[in-house]
């Protein structure tokens, strides 16, 4: 089970932050593609923006499922600065424009986080849910500020070039990102380690004691959610730059919903799960996004073992092979776990071609019954394909289940070990 | 001399069941008070009324003179009163460390700070350490709660109460549950950490009581109907009759 610590090993923090920081530097260096770039400005706001949920989630045991109200509007009020800014009647850096998208979603977060906050569970998770459509509504009657259907579009070169950075170049709007990410990410971990922050977990683990201790638990929920909505508005403002065009969808459930996958994905019991689990959202919608249509139906699919099979997340996944690794444990597991995943491989082409044939059958089956699949090229009225996906995927499916085994009875075995260790 | 905790007429009930029926209680500074009485007699419902857990149906409640009548928990918890509770109730998934600095940092006042840096806090970390000393629990500081032994969790529950260095202190059945060393050690702790402050407490162990309290309230069917010292309250005809006399039936 997932162990709810948020200092993540204290030795080698800076090297944890450091590397970090090289790596999101030096990659557009190394993938000089322009999907790549596009790809990793995602991820830099998709990590600012789950971060900003997890203080939600994770730290304060609040389940939203309207987050995306505060970076949507963030990034509505960044686009309407950012066009005062081009007509030239607001002297403001673009470099700084993610402030006015910061400020934006803490002053809603004011507003609407007083009354979301009043309760905690379930009564706040619905409270979160009817605000988001409230807003998802209300970008529909009031045009003017919403832009409608078509949305608000502006142009990022605006106002005096700031150190000779025009922010045309995807490139420059990158590092943008990355500064700014760079910044919310310490900034948001250095919040962990306050009395605010504290007392947040305090609150999300047990409020009654919380308030014979002296806290409102209703303050504390309700700061933490100003201060989430905060860097929410941030990652607004970011996007706002990046696209050029802010829409109805940046405020929308489908959203809110992502970032909610996004963040329990990678682990919402560790500070730095939501990035792990950004990278993975963003690289599902993005480069399998790319590849097939059937993007969301894998992701969805990958929430829906998580949560059933790895509640804590990759983050969990990854530190549970720490003490493993330190009691020099992990030859027990390498030969079980290349087992599953020589399996896990075959299941999933399985699946895999039963999915896509079945997305081609369902869509041009008329037209072009014709496509390709791993290199081959195969009729999708044709049998063959069909048996073969679901052989793959059923046989896959069984032998699975055996090299799970294996991998249940290593653990159990290490388990055990670590424990006669321990005692 | 001035009461510390003051109860007037107070009265509360769950829909049409009385369950404190007018009790009347003072409660001097200094003052080690035990509140005893059979099972169902209201003593725990007191206790949640004075500390803000349930509001009174009727009646005033006065902590060091000020009316504190229908404050929350939080707010009579600033105004220096903390309790314990009969179940154990920490923050099972934070050390024993974590625990105690929680219940400091309020009345040090850094409130709901997020511009101060907790590792940097000297007086909250010293603070908890003192605490943890006190209650014995200094070699489990990075333990987590909720793999203490059950009177380390007890030790921890009395932590948090007194760490916020409140003057009056509820302790709600301390030594529930306890062996004899135990509940041995548990008084001594009580006993250390209640010196110079008003002590309420509810508690069924009569060694426990008679070791401790100056004063006895005696609550049967949400009615005081014997507050006295300790002596005067084992003659007490009544005392006998309606307290003693279910105790035997049970």
């Amino acid at each position: 089970m997932a162990k709810l610590k948020y200092t993540p090993l204290n030795l080698g923090r800076w090297v944890v932050w450091g590397s970090s920081a090289l790596v999101m530097i030096v990659l557009p260096l190394v993938f000089t593609e322009g999907f790549t770039l596009t790809l990793m400005s995602q991820i830099g706001i998709g990590i600012i923006f789950s971060l900003s949920y997890n203080m939600l989630l994770g730290q304060g045991g609040m389940l939203s499922f309207g987050h995306a109200v505060y970076s949507g509007l963030g990034a509505y009020v960044s686009i309407h600065a950012l066009n005062l800014i081009s007509k030239g009647n607001l002297p403001f850096p673009v470099t700084l424009l993610p402030l006015i998208g910061g400020l934006a979603g803490a002053g809603f977060g004011i507003v609407f986080g007083y009354v979301t906050t009043k309760k905690s569970g379930t009564t706040f998770a619905m409270i979160s849910l009817g605000i988001g459509e409230m807003v998802a509504a209300c970008s529909l009657m009031f045009p003017g500020f919403f832009g409608g259907e078509g949305g608000i579009t502006a142009n990022r070169v605006a106002g005096q070039p700031f150190l000779g950075l025009t922010y045309g170049p995807a490139i420059q709007v990158y590092y943008l990102i990355v500064g700014w990410a760079l910044l919310c990410m310490a900034a948001m971990f250095a919040w962990t380690q306050t009395p605010l922050g504290r007392m947040a977990n305090a609150v999300r683990d047990n409020p009654e004691r919380a308030e014979f201790v002296g806290y409102d638990t209703h303050m504390v929920r309700f700061l933490t959610l100003v201060l989430s909505a905060f860097f929410a508005g941030v990652a607004g403002g970011l996007n706002c730059i990046n696209y050029e065009i802010v829409t109805a969808e940046n405020v929308g459930a489908l959203r809110s919903g992502s970032v909610l996958i996004a963040t329990f994905i990678g682990g919402a019991g560790f500070f730095f799960g939501p990035i792990i689990g950004s990278i993975v959202f963003f690289t599902m919608f993005t480069a399998v996004g790319a590849i097939t249509q059937a993007w969301l139906f894998y992701t969805g699919l990958l929430f829906l073992i998580m949560v059933l099979y790895a509640p804590g997340g990759f983050a969990n996944l990854i530190l549970m092979h720490i003490p493993v690794l330190q009691a020099r444990l992990m030859q027990r597991l390498w030969r079980p776990y290349a087992a599953a995943a020589a399996t896990g491989l075959v299941m999933l082409a399985g699946l895999v071609t039963v999915v896509e044939i079945t997305y081609h059958y369902a869509l041009e089956a008329n037209t072009a019954p014709e496509m390709k699949l791993f290199g081959f090229g195969l009729n999708v009225t044709d049998g063959m394909p069909w048996a073969v996906g679901f052989a793959l995927l059923i046989g896959g499916f069984l032998v699975s289940l055996l090299a799970w085994k294996t991998v249940g009875r290593a653990w159990a075995d290490i388990t055990h070990i670590l424990q006669s260790k321990s005692e | 001399m001035s009461a510390s905790v003051e109860l007037k007429a107070v009265t509360k009930n769950f829909g049409n069941t009385a369950i404190i029926r007018g009790v009347d209680l003072a409660v001097a500074k200094g003052e080690r008070h035990a509140i005893i009485g059979p099972n169902g007699a209201g003593k725990s419902t007191l206790f949640n009324l004075i500390s803000g857990r349930y509001p009174v149906s009727s009646g005033s409640i006065l902590l060091n003179g000020e009316d504190v009548t229908g404050l929350k928990p939080f707010e009579i918890n600033r105004k220096g009163l903390s309790r314990s509770f009969q179940v154990t109730n920490i923050f099972q998934r934070m050390s024993v460390f974590e625990n105690i600095r929680c219940a400091v940092l309020w009345s040090l006042g850094y409130k709901y700070s997020f511009w101060h840096r907790l590792g940097g806090l000297k007086d909250a970390n010293q603070r908890a350490d003192e605490v943890m000393e006190s209650i014995g629990l200094k070699r489990r500081r990075n333990t987590l709660a909720g793999v203490l032994s059950y009177a380390e969790q007890r030790a921890l529950e009395i932590g948090i109460t007194i760490a916020g260095g409140a003057e009056v202190i509820l302790l709600d059945e301390p030594t529930a549950g306890m062996s004899r060393s135990e509940t041995a050690d548990a008084v001594d702790l009580i006993r250390k950490v209640s010196q110079g402050k008003t002590l309420i407490m509810v508690e069924h162990d009569m060694g426990v009581i008679f070791n401790l309290a100056d004063k006895i309230s005696v609550l049967v069917y949400g009615e005081v109907i014997a507050s006295d010292v300790p002596q005067k309250i084992r003659g007490n005809k009544a005392v006998q009759e309606a307290y003693l006399g279910t105790e035997a039936a049970a």
